[in-house]
This record gives C-alpha cells, structure tokens and sequence, in this order.
C-alpha cells in the first residue's frame, strides 16, 4: 500500500540550537515528480532537503517539531531506523563527493554495505546503475580508475549512479549542478527528467530557470518558511503571493 | 598621490628580504654541519668494527668477538610487541575522539591532555612501567614488561597523529556513506580507515623509529639488561636493546669500547633510515587525492 504523496509535512518546525530555521512547513510530495525547492540564501531550503533523510541530524543541536512522514510513516518514530529510511530516500550532493576509490568501488559501494557480496550480481547492478544516469559508454571501458580522474559533471553522474545502485524510491537532490559548467548541467538536467520516470525527485536549487525547465511543482521558501508551493507553471506565470512574484521577477535574492 | 615610487623605501626591504634569507641559510647549514660532523665521527669509528660477525654476536668481554646479535632481536622482538599493541590502541583512541565522542568541554580537555603527554619525559613512562607492569601485574623485569611500557610511551604520539589523519578525510565524504544507509562503523571501516591509512601508517612508524631510538631511560628502568647472551624466546624472556648495549659499551673505559658503540650505532641508524624509507613509501603509495 503506497500513499499518493511520498512525504507529507505537517507543521514542521526545525531549530539550530536558539535559532529557528524552519517553521510551520506544511508540504505533500508528490510521487514520481519533480519537485523544485527555490528560494534565496539561507532560507532553509537545503536545511528542509536534508531533514528529508534525516542527514540534518548529523548536526548535534538541531531539534525538530511535526511530523513528516513518509509512504504514511512518521519518520521521526522511534522504530524507523535512519539506516533504512536512507535506503529508500537516497542523496546527491551540491559538490560531487565520489569516494577515493575507483568507479566501479563507488556504485558497487551502496549495493555491498546492504550485504550483497556476489561479484555477477554486483556487476549487474553496477552497469545498470551506470547506465541509468547515463554515464555508462564514457567509463564502461575504465571502471577500475579512480573516480577523481573524471570531470565535475563527470564525478556528478557517478554520485547520481552510486544513489542509484541502491534502488530508492526517493531522490533529493542539493543544487547538483551549482559546482557544474553550462554543459554539464544541461546533461544533468535532463538526466533528471529521464529518472522521473521511475524516481520521485525533489531538487533543491537557486537557479530559477533551471526548476522553470524540470521541475512538475516548486516550492518558494524565504526566512524558513514556506511562501508558496504549486504547480511550477502556476509559480512562474501567475504566482499568488506577492513575495514570489518579487523574488522570480529578480527584485531581490 | 600617483605612482611616486620610493626607491630607497623598496631598496630596504629588497635588503632585508636577502638578510632574512641569509639567516635562514645560516640556520640549516648549522644543523646539516652538526648532522655531517655527527656521521663522520661515527662512521670513521664505527666502519671498521662492522662485520657480518658484529650483526651475529653476543655481548662478549672480548672486542673481537662483542657483537649486537641480543640487542637487534631484543629491538625487534620488542617492536613485534609495542607496534601492535600501540597502533590498535592508538587508532581506536583516535577514531573514538574524532568520530564517535560528542565535541564538549570535556573531550577537549581529553584531547589536549593526550597532546601534552606526547611531551612527557620517556623516564616518567618508565617509572609508570615499573609501577604498573614491573610491580602491580607482576610481569616482573621482562621483555612484555617492557614492550608494554614502550607501548604506553609512543601511543599519545600515535593518537595525535591518527587523529590529524582521520580529521583530514573530508566531510563530504562521510556524508555521501551515511546517506546511502551506512552505520557509522561501516562508514570508518570503508571510507575514513581506507583514506587515512597513509598517514596513520606514516605517524605510526615514525613514533616507533623513535621509539627504538629513545629506548633507553624507561627501559632501564623496567629491567633492560645489559649483559644477555641469549635472544628472547618468551615474553617473560630478559632482554636488551640496541641502545642499551651501546650504552653499556660507551660506559667502559677502554677507547675500543668506543669504536664497538659506534659500530651499533650505525646499525641502529641504519634501521631507522629504512623504517622512515618505509614511512615515506607508503605516504607515497597509498597517497590520495580529495
């Protein structure tokens, strides 16, 4: 039993130590579509991405009050481990972040720490991971060098296979191409909208144009709250609220 | 102003930049000249006295038949026991410190002290030793005492630079393992180990270099004995070292002694280049970049 939206946010509130950096998000994701996430610096964008796979955690004050739930469970309950959470709400970061090991250690890495130790089976999944973010005819023939040897967009698309390799349901995404050059983020982009296909995306991004090009629904974050979140064309040509309409226009941010 | 250029303003600091490099080529050539005037005497002392018998003899009363043989396998012996004992230690300390404890007052007063007992006099190690090993545990003057002691001499200076090494695997790269649902020790044991290798291999044997150097205040203490004639065959075994014997030798008053002394001594130096040749080649080998 699967629930039409991946995560429901409901009154999400999400504070660094004194400092409030989300408040009152309420929010439903929609399954197998891209959700955009803009907004200015600092506005809690990546800090709501990373509380998605509850990554914000890694931060030792960070104290959190709501509820969001995924597939209909909170993911805050006491029973959910984060280990598994993760596996199904895989991450891609802003910088890419290969391990220091060869292409085809850092897809089959996913795969082996969840105990798949068969060489057939890794290899399958390797290719097949490689494949799906469409890197494969450029490695296939070096998947034993390192990663490092490869170019930012590259790299970006061995971290997008390695998420990949571990068969999420989710994709989150944290401004994956704002370490990239125009042609490998043209690449990227539509490699995310070739994996929305089987993949719900949420993308956090500051390129506006880039969530006007692939993005279903985008959501408009200013001072940790949510402003507005609707359909993407809805934002871009008819915005409801008055600090959207200032803010994709360019007069601030 | 416009470009008015003060030359004798710039013709000073060109000076002074060529006084300061002066004093600095000043500084190195001192200690290169202290370094050359230190193996010169050594090895126009030593040379002579270094054979193939040297390498396989006991201590002997007799010049010609005195040889290293007890304290190379005693320093050997001792490190197949101190280099394990001190890098799982001292790693696990380490990875306990960067990875694992909460970042407060407290683990920085660990932190700090650890430091401050790698500046500790190896004689209070060794009085620590006699007291903890020799007496307490009751190993009594033997090779395990020892080792043990030696462990505890160079594992703060094994902590810190573990520590140096864990903390400089990037974040970015801890963070792409845990957010594909690995543990916390899956992802020390397959990212952060694998990557800091390099450095923690590299400060480990350079601890233990000097460790078979400096042995011998702490290790007089918990019972290094002079006069072995047999290698160890137990850890409950007596045993010398390397720079004990010659520390013996150089004690005695005919001028020959010395040339024996200075003899071990170029053994000793010798083996400390090739652990630090080690250090350097697997600096070199397992190298990686970020």
């Amino acid at each position: 039993m699967t629930a039409a939206n991946v995560f429901s946010i409901e009154d999400f509130n999400l504070w660094y130590g004194n400092d409030q950096a989300l408040y009152h998000i309420n929010m439903a994701v929609p399954r197998k579509e891209i959700t955009a996430v803009i907004g200015p610096s600092g506005c809690g964008k990546s800090t709501l991405l990373k509380t998605l796979n509850r990554m914000i955690e890694t931060i030792p004050i960070v104290n959190t009050s709501g509820i969001i739930k995924y597939n209909d469970n909170n993911i805050f309950e006491k029973k959910q481990m984060v280990e598994e959470l993760r596996t199904h709400v895989g991450m891609v970061f802003q910088k890419p972040n290969p391990f220091p090991k060869s292409i085809y250690e850092n897809v089959a890495y996913g795969p082996k720490i969840h105990g798949i130790k068969k060489k057939n089976v890794l290899d399958e999944i390797v290719e097949k991971s490689l494949r799906g973010a469409a890197i494969w005819d450029e490695v296939k023939d070096r998947l034993n060098q390192n990663a490092y040897g490869l170019s930012g967009g590259q790299q970006q698309r061995i971290c997008i296979a390695r998420c990949l390799a571990i068969e999420p349901d989710v994709i989150l995404m944290d401004e994956p191409t704002s370490a990239l050059d125009p042609i490998s983020t043209l690449k990227i982009e539509e490699l995310i909208k070739e994996l929305k296909k089987d993949y719900t995306i949420i993308i956090v991004t500051h390129n506006m144009q880039q969530a006007a090009r692939i993005s279903d629904k985008t959501a408009f974050m200013l001072n940790g709250e949510l402003v507005e979140f609707s359909d993407t064309d809805q934002i871009f040509s008819n915005p409801k609220d008055k600090r959207t309409e200032d803010y994709i226009t360019g007069r601030f941010g | 102003m416009t470009q008015q250029i003060n030359i004798s303003q710039i013709k000073g600091r060109v000076t002074r930049n060529k006084i300061y490099k002066g004093i600095f080529i000043l500084a190195i050539s001192l200690a290169m000249l202290a370094l050359a005037t230190l193996l010169y005497r050594i090895l126009s002392q030593g040379l002579g006295y270094l054979s193939i018998d040297f390498l396989k003899n006991y201590p002997a009363p007799y010049i010609e038949e005195a040889g290293i043989f007890a304290g190379l396998m005693g320093s050997v012996f001792m490190m197949c026991i101190t280099a394990p004992v001190s890098i799982i230690l001292g790693v696990s300390t380490a990875l306990y410190l960067e990875e694992y404890a909460t970042q407060n007052r407290f683990t920085r007063f660990i932190q700090v002290n650890v430091q401050n007992l790698a500046g500790i006099p190896s004689i209070v190690f060794g009085l620590l030793g006699l007291t903890l090993f020799v007496y307490l545990l009751a190993m009594g003057y033997t090779l395990i005492a020892g080792a043990l002691t030696m462990s505890l001499l160079v594992l703060p200076v094994i902590v810190v630079a573990s520590q140096e090494a864990i903390r400089s695997v990037p974040k970015e790269i801890r963070e792409a393992s845990i957010a594909m649902g690995a543990t916390k020790w899956q992802t020390i044991w397959r990212i952060v180990l694998p990557a800091s290798i390099p450095g923690i291999i590299t400060g480990a044997i350079l601890a233990l270099s000097r460790a078979i150097g400096e042995t011998a205040p702490p290790l007089i203490i918990v019972g290094a004995a002079a006069a072995i004639y047999t290698i160890p065959d137990s850890f409950l075994s007596k045993y010398t070292v390397m720079p004990i014997q010659i520390y013996s030798w150089t004690a005695r008053p005919q001028e020959e002694w010395q040339f024996v002394a200075a003899a071990g001594i170029i053994v000793l130096l010798a083996i400390l280049l090739c652990m630090n040749a080690v250090a350097v080649w697997i600096r070199n080998k397992f190298q990686k970049r970020y």
